[in-house]
């Protein structure tokens, strides 16, 4: 099959638990990496190492370990900037996921400062958002008095951008939206939304955690009207650790915010009256940061750059092209969202009426098949196509036609297995 | 493997949840419900109907509307056939049966006097993930009746 990754055999044996048996002898047929990817052997040895060999507490500890782990956090941050494009490596905040990165955005916009929304303004989101870019933006609008408004989403799973400029107003203080849909699949175009947000003056905040794994990304590459101003990923999705996730954002704006969490490492001076902050990025990492996560995810990174992110994203493309033809394949199957793979992530939704998603999940798993089902906390994208829960397949770099051809397979007797005709 | 399939989907389950008994709201009731389970999104909507008969307050009704799969649905239509015209605390004790085996990781060996079709849910404790699925109306049933006993004693 043309576009796949070269060596696809030889990328899968960097995986260790692809050729781990499942119950019954069954190969296992990963098919959830929207929900967490696998990681290679190289991040995990990383982690390994540093811990077997350099670990100590960063910036604070005067000995050679303490240098060294700093310099292995440090050279992480340098990493995941060179994987973003990022104009500027301080500008690359580390935290815990994509969700914190998005809880930041949304506190530090509601506390005193340049860029505080309070009554009258709005923030405009989307129907499509996982809960972790909707809840922190109705709890800001909610604590402010501001309004909270969305893009709707068209019946092919696009958003919905014809009402853009009643939407998008001088009242917008904040667009937030994001890249990927990890329900739908859906790619929006944030680069023309951020020119008519920068128009009216609002921050645009990209949720990339399902873009970062799959797209390549070089913001410094980005015409600045259509750059995004905070753009949030969590390691996990790009074959990297739990427990660390990034927040990219301009430095202007980086600066303009108030601090987010308070303590050790994010001071610049404190006494017992006030404090001044260090400079970005130290500003928003208070306390002991996730290190040896933030070296696997350097690891993370640099393994996608060899590989090549072009190369990834093509190998996406056509894996879910050949996924939505086997899905559609499937007689009664009904998919939720784009059906053109060139402008789709590798997240697949769909419903078969007749078999409830977890029904349909737990026959699957008893054949080794490894997919989500339920509302992939995006309740509202849901609501839209008058669904309550549907079963989410979701391919990787390290996913092969074979494993698409399985799920089918597995489709096609859960169907006979719930005696649908 | 098809074994194991087939002891989580019992002929029962399935007939339960193509045919569900009990199913719809209906009136009267003294207490309403809604639970849902936050992973998936099943939802039911429940009432409870008390009444006073010979062995003390009685389960006159339990009428429900259910969204889920096929283990949450045939679970709440199992339900309603062996709580409804129970005494209450016949009915809470059936209650705590089942919830015993579900927890019991499948090492409980259900009592069929007790359960009746309930036991074919016992190969559902072997599968983690679907155990919520199981209690979801159960834990429902409970919330109401207590709530419906509250309003009583009030
Ligand atoms: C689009 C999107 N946004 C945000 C998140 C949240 O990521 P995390 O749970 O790692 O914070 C996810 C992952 O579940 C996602 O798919």
């Amino acid at each position: 099959m043309e576009g796949l990754l070269p060596d696809l055999e030889v990328v899968r044996k960097d995986f260790p638990i692809l050729s781990r048996p499942m119950a019954d002898g069954h190969p296992l047929v990963y098919l959830d990496s929207a929900n967490t990817s696998q990681k290679p052997q190289v991040v995990i040895d990383t982690m390994v190492d540093h811990l077997e060999r350099h670990n100590a507490n960063i910036a604070r500890a005067m000995h050679q370990l303490g240098a060294e782990a700093t310099a292995a956090y440090e050279d992480a941050r340098d990493k995941v900037a060179a994987f973003l494009g990022a104009p500027d490596r301080d500008e690359v905040i580390f935290l815990k996921n994509a969700t914190e990165a998005l809880n930041l955005a949304a506190n530090t916009l509601a506390w005193p400062g340049e860029r505080q929304v309070g009554p009258g303004d709005e923030v405009v989101i989307t129907e499509m958002e996982h809960h972790s870019n909707i809840v922190p933006w109705q709890l800001l609008t909610e604590r402010t008095g501001a309004t909270l408004r969305w893009f709707g989403i068209t019946e092919d799973g696009r958003l919905d951008l014809s009402d853009i400029d009643e939407l998008v107003t001088e009242r917008t203080k904040v667009v937030s939206l994001v890249w990927i849909s990890n329900m739908l699949g859906t790619v929006n175009p944030i680069g023309a939304i951020a020119r008519r947000a920068h128009e009216v003056g609002a921050l645009v905040v990209v949720d990339a955690s399902q873009a970062a794994p799959q797209l390549p990304i070089d913001l410094a590459a980005m015409p600045e009207e259509e750059r995004p101003d905070l753009l949030a990923f969590t390691g996990h999705k790009v074959v990297g650790p739990t427990g660390i996730g990034v927040l990219w954002g301009r430095r202007a704006v980086l600066d303009q915010l108030p601090p987010f969490l308070g303590g050790g490492e994010m001071i610049e001076t404190v006494t017992m009256e006030r404090s001044t902050y260090a400079p970005i990025p130290h500003k928003f990492e208070a306390g002991t940061p996730p290190i040896v996560e933030a070296v696997g995810l350097g690891a993370a990174v640099d393994y996608l750059s060899v590989l090549g992110m072009t190369n990834v994203h093509r190998h996406e493309q056509v894996v879910t092209a050949y996924a939505l033809e086997g899905l559609q394949s499937v007689p009664g199957l009904r998919v939720l969202g784009p059906l053109d793979a060139a402008q789709r992530g590798g997240a697949i939704s769909f419903e078969i009426p007749g078999v409830h998603p977890h029904d349909l999940a737990t026959v699957l798993d008893t054949r080794g098949i490894a997919v989500r089902a339920g509302h992939h906390c995006a309740k509202p994208a849901h609501a839209r196509f008058g669904v309550q829960s549907s079963t989410r397949m979701s391919s990787y770099l390290y996913t092969t036609p074979a494993e698409i051809d399985a799920l089918v397979d597995g489709l096609e007797y859960t169907r006979s297995y719930f005696k649908l005709s | 493997m098809t074994t194991d399939l087939d002891s989580l989907y019992q002929e029962i389950i399935l007939d339960h949840y193509k045919n569900p008994h009990h199913k719809g709201l209906r009136e009267p009731f003294e207490a309403e419900v809604h639970h849902v389970n936050p992973t998936c999104g099943d939802e039911v909507t429940l009432r409870v109907h008390l009444g006073d008969g010979p062995g003390g307050t009685t389960v006159e009704d339990v009428s429900y509307d259910a969204l889920g799969c096929s283990i949450s649905q045939a679970s709440a239509s199992v339900l309603t056939d062996l709580v409804i015209g129970k005494p209450v605390d016949d009915a809470m004790r059936i209650h705590d049966e089942f919830l015993t085996l579900m927890q019991g990781k499948g090492q409980v060996e259900p009592d069929e006097e007790v359960l009746e079709d309930g036991v074919a849910f016992a190969g559902v404790a072997r599968f983690p993930a679907r155990i919520k699925c199981a209690l979801l109306s159960w834990m429902a049933w409970k919330d109401a009746t207590t709530t419906a006993q509250l309003e009583e004693a009030q």
